[in-house]
């Protein structure tokens, strides 16, 4: 694997769309639920542990080889709310958009012809880091991280929070994403074997009630 | 899934000038600018223009709300199937410059399910004056200025004001009124863009919008050429 390529994969500037999305924070600090660092920080080790999980094993075993046809199945089934259903898979689209000229690859193209419409975001993410020499490790660990580091930029914006806590937030996390993806990792050897039920299924009701509420605002600063 | 080796190739990344297809897309013009300087009025106004002579559509990228989509709506200039909206995240110059990926999906939407389209405006939420597109998202740009927002934003200059392939100072009907300097202005973006065209219209004059339309249709036809 290439360390750097890792680095550039997982750079918030990766121009895939995150940017326009906070990951559940804006519903979050709307309802009162996110008002500082601390409540951040639980929010995000919340999210970690069930969306993140799931991502993560979602787009570790896309790097591994599993059938994406089949991961995008598992993941709708795993996301029962429609609203992040679209947006996961406007960000698989653009993810996919970004990643074809970084690392040209058949599977890619092959994606693209499969989900003209955007297959969901961790299981592209899985192809795209295998596309660029990644393993299913760094797979997992992009997925996972990028589950806090939305919603932590996106809090800096919606609450003006001070960033230095605001990444201090993801540091302290650091160990615990470790963990997550590690897990994942797991999880994701066990569909080779097993099939999709062997991915993780954990779920957060509040972010998917979120999510929905989000969805029919007329005024809002992100897209989910 | 079956990995057929097929490789088309990345599709219509950045400002590939044919679609999949192989067909020539449409022209995509970015209106970019400050807040409130008359980017959607002057977006209605060149729809009205050009609606008859052209099939077009519209991009915009609002801050917070749907707004300027809503105002092209409800203005009825363009039917609502040929206008989308993109969300920004707060940052309209991030989604027309340094992450385009929404923007660029929103365009070959818009053309996949109405066209085949001849142009496409691409409308920036408002931001500052260094606020520009991408090349990869849009072929050419019009900066839009007023002369409300200070007489100085041409001599201050920025990216916008001096790269943009026509600059428009509009709201020139409010120059008295609020002490703009119309000759100073013209002055000032002259030695800010040499050869750059820069218009300087009023939307609430019989000529409103005929010299962008002018501009927007030389370049149709270079495009098409």
């Amino acid at each position: 694997m290439s360390r750097a390529a890792l680095l550039v994969l997982a750079d918030g500037r990766f121009p895939a769309g995150g940017h326009a999305h906070s990951g559940g924070a804006e519903a979050a600090v709307r309802a009162g639920r996110v008002t500082g660092a601390a409540s951040l920080e639980e929010f995000c080790r919340g999210r970690l542990h069930t969306t993140g999980l799931v991502s993560a094993a979602l787009a570790a075993a896309a790097a591994l080889g599993a059938d994406p046809v089949v991961l995008d199945a598992a993941a709708d089934a795993r996301s029962p709310s429609p609203a992040l259903r679209a947006a996961a898979r406007r960000l698989g689209r653009q993810l996919l958009r970004a990643a074809r000229p970084a690392w040209p690859a058949t599977e890619l193209d092959a994606l693209a012809r499969e989900f003209p419409k955007g297959a969901h975001q961790p299981v592209v993410l899985g192809l795209v880091a295998r596309a660029a020499g990644l393993g299913a490790a760094d797979a997992a660990h992009c997925a996972a991280y990028e589950c806090v580091g939305g919603p932590a930029t996106a809090t800096v914006r919606l609450l003006s929070l001070d960033p230095f806590e605001a990444t201090a937030v993801l540091a302290r996390l650091a160990s615990e994403v470790d963990r997550v993806a590690d897990q994942a990792v797991r999880a994701a050897h066990r569909v080779l074997d097993q099939g999709a039920d062997a991915l993780p299924a954990a779920s957060a009701p509040l972010l998917e009630i979120g999510a929905e509420a989000h969805a029919a605002w007329p005024v809002r600063l992100f897209a989910s | 899934m079956h990995l057929d080796h097929l490789h088309d190739g990345p599709s219509a990344v950045g400002a590939d000038a044919r679609r999949p297809d192989g067909t020539r897309r449409a022209l995509r013009i970015g209106l970019g600018g400050p807040v409130g300087s008359g980017k959607t009025a002057t977006v209605a106004a060149l729809c009205r223009a050009l609606r008859d002579e052209v099939a077009l559509g519209v991009v915009t990228n609002d801050i917070y709300t749907r707004e300027d989509a809503a105002f092209l709506l409800r203005e009825a200039v363009l039917p609502p199937e040929r206008i989308a909206a993109v969300e920004t995240g707060a940052c309209p110059h991030t989604a027309i410059r340094d992450d385009i990926s929404a923007n660029l999906e929103a365009v070959e939407d818009l053309e996949d399910d109405t066209g085949p389209l001849d142009l496409v405006l691409v409308e920036s939420g408002g931001d500052n004056l260094t606020a520009t597109f991408s090349k990869g998202l849009v072929d050419a740009q019009i900066f839009v200025i007023d002369v409300a927002g200070g007489d100085d934003i041409p001599r201050k200059g920025g990216p916008g004001v001096t790269t943009a392939d026509l600059l428009v100072v509009n709201k020139t009907d409010l120059a008295p009124y609020v002490g703009s300097d119309l000759a100073r202005m013209a002055a000032d973006a002259k030695a800010q863009r040499a050869q750059l065209p820069v218009v300087f219209q009023s939307l609430r004059t019989e000529a409103g919008v005929t010299a962008v339309a002018d501009w927007v249709r030389a370049r149709l036809a270079a495009w098409t050429a």
